[in-house]
């Protein structure tokens, strides 16, 4: 590489570094969405679950014989009580959890009843209180009761009977399915935040501070400017992107719950991973150069960022059409479209369908669009319309 | 003497904007920033522009920095023209002007480093004019000091010193002593004197009549981007001040330029 652009790396690497406060935003995303989302994972936890040590209370109106030995299986307390009223207030007031209502003899009607009559079926009523978690637990727990008993009077076949081994899905199918929906629309944002946070300050900064043209009447060629600015700026952006990834990755297991023993991210191989970086890194050429042409127009870091918001609507846009896309195309000439083809690679690594030649269509799509946008850098670093518009 | 500076027919044109047109209340749509300047400068002299504000002074040295291009014309310094080979133009001159700022966040040192592997200037005769000029400009105990935290005596001297890593033979200054108290404004006009003592040709704009009497050889007179008087200083003040002389001049042309 020529000094020119290694010298203007270096500068651009050491004002970044040496500067705590930019060093930390760039982090940042990455722990406050590692923060965020463990704290809805847990939060929607706890909104949606019951405290173990809670026992439901239950009041029921003509209770059967059948009901006597079937009910305490689900081990709530029963309380004792006949004013119907009474009890539908204390429901609604959330004293009492539920309330379950049986017509009168239930037991001899049920035994009576044939299906194939057509006639009204005996209705158990049982009132909740949705506003609770503990009524809408006990609730749920009841019914569930209650249709298995029926199912157990009327049992004609079964299905899955004996519980567990009937989903073949892999643990790669799973994963893959469900980081391939999920991560290369995040993939894609983060970087593209990254590239913003750090572009129009490197870019249109320099030219609202007046240091760029000072850069400008030494010999360097203006094409290394161009270069050596968008390289190191990309290994900035990468080191953004992959705290927010990082981030994103650790949390999304406690995020989802239940399914964390299924999804985990180290299903992946190392080839995997080395094809996920070749793209994400020829990605953020791609992302560094649009921005940087974008800024240099602006006349300052302002004007830049609306111009660069538009963009990441995009960029995203982009991003959700991988998430319905139905898995990695298959198509090579769909890989020559820049950033989409970032998406389609994305999809294809996550879920094992990755298509290798796209990939490397995509890798060399993209250096050529940055080696383009280099030349048009350099272009406008040339023109006084562009350095010294006011 | 050798001309080492040859400027010839240099011509550039700015586009007015609707709101400058109304501003001004000019139907023109292009204004004529500098108009058909020709003059040349002497190897080991100090060469003076001066004009009132607006008259295309700093627009000329743009042009002979390179920064911009001009319409037509050319001008050839050091045998290179700085329309066909402006690269090789700007490593031959230092350039400073109080527009072009130095980065906040960097020190004197890392600056000068930067700029001398711009201008690719080896490593150790870097460090040499460095010690040097760092010395003789008191930048040695600042030397770590963020630019952002030193007074605007100090920037303006580490500003002055960047320019120059290169050693260039022609050096272009921009109002030299603009914003500059009385004992950094003589820091600076000694060492453009010392300058010439080396046989570097200075070229200096400045609408400071004393600043032109004290320092330059041969004074150039810029009134609404044209040359009216090119000469000797002695010559142009013809045995008046130079500011009685300047107004004789700026009558005479700028009553025929309106």
């Amino acid at each position: 590489m020529r000094n020119g652009i290694i010298t203007i790396m270096k500068k651009e690497l050491a004002r970044f570094f040496g500067d705590r406060r930019m060093v930390v935003s760039i982090l940042m995303p990455g722990v406050l969405l590692y923060i965020m989302y463990s704290f809805m994972g847990t939060a929607m936890g706890d909104a949606f679950g019951v405290d173990e040590d809670y026992t439901p209370t239950l009041q029921a109106v003509n209770l059967p014989g059948s009901m006597e030995t079937l009910l305490p299986e689900t081990g709530f307390a029963m309380t004792a009580g006949t004013d119907e009223a009474a009890a539908r207030a204390a429901v609604t007031a959330q004293e009492l959890d539920l309330l379950l209502v049986f017509p009168e003899g239930f037991d001899a009607d049920v035994a009576a009843y044939e299906v194939s009559s057509g006639a009204v079926a005996p209705n158990v009523k049982i009132y909740y209180n949705s506003a609770s978690t503990n009524s809408t637990f006990a609730y749920q727990a009841v019914v569930g009761l209650l249709d298995a008993y029926e199912g157990r009077m009327v049992n004609k076949f079964d299905v899955n009977a004996g519980g567990e081994g009937y989903d073949l899905a892999t643990a790669e199918d799973t994963t893959g399915s469900f980081f391939a929906m999920m991560m290369p629309m995040l993939l894609m944002v983060f970087l593209y935040s990254g590239c913003a946070a750090v572009a129009p300050e490197s870019i249109a900064g320099e030219k609202e501070r007046g240091t760029i043209a000072t850069m400008l009447i030494t010999p360097i060629r203006r094409s290394d400017v161009a270069l050596g600015k968008i390289l190191a700026l990309a290994l900035i952006s990468m080191i953004s992107a992959v705290s927010s990834t990082v981030g994103t990755v650790l949390s999304l297991p406690k995020m989802m719950g239940g399914m964390s023993d299924e999804v985990s991210a180290d299903i992946y191989s190392v080839q995997d991973y080395l094809l996920l970086a070749a793209v994400i890194f020829s990605t953020v050429l791609v992302l560094v150069t649009v921005i940087s042409i974008l800024s240099a127009f602006a006349k300052t870091i302002k004007e830049a960022q609306t111009y660069v918001m538009p963009v990441m609507l995009v960029v995203m846009g982009l991003g959700i059409v991988g998430m319905f896309g139905g898995g990695a195309s298959q198509e090579l000439a769909e890989y020559c479209i820049p950033l989409y083809n970032s998406v389609q690679c994305m999809v294809g690594v996550f879920s094992f369908s990755v298509l290798p030649l796209g990939v490397a269509a995509t890798v060399g799509v993209n250096v050529v669009v940055t080696l383009v946008g280099v030349v048009v850098l350099a272009r406008m670093f040339n023109s006084e319309k562009i350095i010294f518009s006011k | 003497m050798r001309e080492i500076l040859q400027v010839q027919g240099l011509t550039k044109t700015f586009r007015l904007s609707a709101k400058q047109q109304k501003l001004e209340r000019t139907k023109e749509k292009v204004r004529v920033a500098v108009d058909n300047l020709s003059f040349s400068a002497y190897e080991g002299e100090i060469f003076g522009l001066l004009g009132p504000n607006g008259a295309g002074k700093t627009t000329t040295l743009r042009l002979l920095a390179t920064l911009i291009r001009p319409d037509s014309g050319d001008a050839v310094v050091d045998g290179v023209s700085v329309v066909r080979q402006p690269d090789q133009v700007r490593s031959r001159i230092g350039f400073l002007t109080s527009e072009l700022k130095l980065e906040d966040c960097f020190t004197p040192n890392y600056l000068f480093d930067f700029f001398a592997g711009l201008h690719k200037v080896d490593p150790e005769v870097r460090d040499r004019r460095k010690k040097m000029l760092f010395e003789r400009f008191g930048i040695d105990r600042f030397a770590e000091v963020k630019v952002a935290n030193l007074s605007t005596g100090m920037k303006q001297k580490v500003s002055l010193v960047v320019s120059i890593v290169h050693d260039p033979d022609i050096i272009i200054f921009d109002e030299p002593t603009n914003g500059l108290d009385v004992l950094t404004a003589k820091v600076v006009t000694d060492f453009l004197q010392e300058l010439r003592g080396e046989g570097k040709t200075i070229i200096v704009s400045t609408h400071i009549f004393s600043l032109i009497e004290k320092l330059c050889d041969r004074v150039g007179v810029i009134v609404n981007g044209r040359m009216t008087v090119c000469d000797t200083l002695e010559r142009v003040c013809g045995g008046k001040n130079l500011e009685d002389r300047f107004f004789e001049i700026y009558k005479e042309t700028a009553g025929d330029g309106e």
